[in-house]
């Protein structure tokens, strides 16, 4: 799967937990705009892994501040 | 200069809301004397305690106490060394026999606290290129524990067996895996399904380190906790325990059958670098552990403590952490950190003192007010205590 598809992919994951309805691009921060806290992010990783079939540890999560970098971890991951 | 401090002004900023209100302050109460396992003088007035970990009523045992004086005069007061340089004493081989004894396990390994045993023991055996699967509601130590080493941590939703074994399925053939649950959930009082999620973890070959803190000496047939209860402690590979709540003192442990447990000794570093636990501490929780092996009555009142307690809040209209009492921990949830604040110090002021607990150590953001049962609670206080609650929860118009 190319980064396109990929990122339409996580934007459609994004949507239920986008309660305010920001706009995403590549530099929108899940701490700061979202506003997502850790159960959240929890949920959401959750949805991603499920979705992509691949595992996002904390470790990862900690490199990942904003939808490009986790779109460009993800199409890392599914090689 | 950047204030180092800066990041700490939203909290200091939401303490001094919360007393700005004229409450106590929930998070600075003072012992001033302690009369029995479950009474203390607190602000100068008697106080039924029902927030601490004191499960067995161990803590003014006289067996307990005689032991420890003994090996205050016969030993001294303190070790001054670390267990593998001049800090191990036949006290401390006595209290690691006890353990292997209460637990029927070849291997234990004692440690200064219980936080210590999950960091030590976590960080050492999960490495580099391995994976640590754990519950999102992990204690603090177990976090600290992963936090500290080099493995790969993935969490999964609390107690959701099927969340836990889709992470298990994709982590990369041949990868080294730790499973990392507890028996009891002390924020909300609830137990794990350890026999399914056990099964679940041997299925994907890992192994599975259980935390049992708050298990010990009243839940299993011998008191070996949740593990032993669901019939499933044979499959367990490492128990983690505490001296800290059921034995009534201070240490932490880690028992096991692994084949080549002992090494954890030289690599484990919260276990090399750092003072044994004094001579008296070590006796008081080897005769503590060997008098829970034989504490059926015991158990069985604290049983009878938890029901009551939880049908009577629960018939009052409180909302409580679990639908049946699973645990000596019995959580009564509040609306809000204000009302929860303002319930403990009126509970307080009848005479209880219970835990108040908040974010970030509880789950889903809540504000809880944990109670947890000692076996030296009476009949009695237990009816008075269910009696200042009501009273209390209608003066905060929480029920
Ligand atoms: C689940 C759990 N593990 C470990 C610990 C740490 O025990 P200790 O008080 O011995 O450090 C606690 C106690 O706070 C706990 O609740």
């Amino acid at each position: 799967m190319d980064r396109a598809a990929t990122s339409e992919k996580i934007a459609a994951l994004i949507e239920p937990f986008n309660k305010k309805g920001i706009a995403i691009s590549d530099a929108t921060s899940f701490a700061g705009d979202l506003e997502f806290d850790s159960l959240t992010v929890m949920d959401f990783v959750a949805a991603i892994e499920d979705e992509f079939d691949i595992i996002i540890s904390m470790n990862q999560q900690a490199e990942i501040e904003t939808y490009g970098q986790l779109v460009d971890a993800v199409v890392k991951l599914k090689g | 200069m950047t204030d180092l401090f800066s990041k700490f002004d939203p909290l200091i900023q939401m303490r001094t809301d919360l007393l700005s209100t004229g409450v106590t302050d929930p998070f600075g109460l003072v012992m001033e004397k302690v009369i029995s396992p479950t009474v203390a003088m607190c602000n100068g007035r008697e106080t039924i305690l029902l927030g601490t970990y004191n499960y067995m009523g161990m803590t003014f045992d006289p067996d307990v106490i005689a032991a420890g004086k003994q090996a205050l005069d016969d030993f001294g007061s303190g070790t001054t060394g670390s267990r593998v340089l001049n800090g191990t004493y036949a006290g401390h081989k006595a209290v690691e026999q006890a353990l292997c004894d209460f637990y029927a396990m070849d291997h234990a390994m004692v440690f200064s606290t219980g936080y210590q045993a999950n960091l030590g023991i976590i960080s050492t055996i999960a490495g580099k290129g391995d994976y640590i699967i754990l519950d999102i509601d992990s204690h603090a130590s177990i976090w600290d524990g992963c936090k500290m080493g080099d493995a790969e941590v993935v969490p999964f939703k609390h107690n959701d067996i099927e969340a836990m074994e889709k992470r298990l399925k994709r982590i990369p053939e041949g990868a080294g895996i730790l499973v990392v649950l507890e028996g009891v959930y002390s924020m909300l009082g609830d137990i794990a399904p350890l026999k399914e999620m056990i099964a679940v973890a041997k299925k994907y070959g890992a192994m599975v380190l259980v935390d049992e803190a708050h298990s010990m000496g009243f839940i299993g047939p011998n008191g070996r906790g949740v593990a032993e209860e669901q019939g499933v402690l044979d499959q367990v590979d490492f128990v983690i325990g505490t001296f800290s709540k059921s034995v009534g003192t201070v240490g932490g442990f880690c028992v096991s059958n692994h084949p080549k447990f002992e090494i954890m000794r030289l690599v484990c570093r919260p276990y090399v670098f750092t003072a044994s636990l004094p001579p008296s501490v070590v006796a008081t929780a080897a005769t503590s552990v060997r008098k829970l092996m034989h504490a059926a009555d015991k158990r069985a009142h604290l049983w009878e403590n938890s029901r009551v307690l939880h049908g009577g809040l629960r018939e009052r209209g409180f909302k409580l952490g679990t639908e049946t009492p699973q645990s000596a921990i019995i959580s009564v949830i509040m609306p809000d950190l204000e009302r929860g604040a303002a319930m403990w110090e009126a509970l307080l002021h009848e005479g209880l003192y219970v835990n108040l607990a908040r974010p970030p150590a509880t789950p889903a953001g809540m504000t809880l007010l944990r109670c947890s049962l000692c076996a030296a609670h009476s009949a009695e206080q237990v009816q008075t205590i269910i009696g200042m609650f009501e009273r209390a929860g209608k003066k905060v118009g929480i029920i």
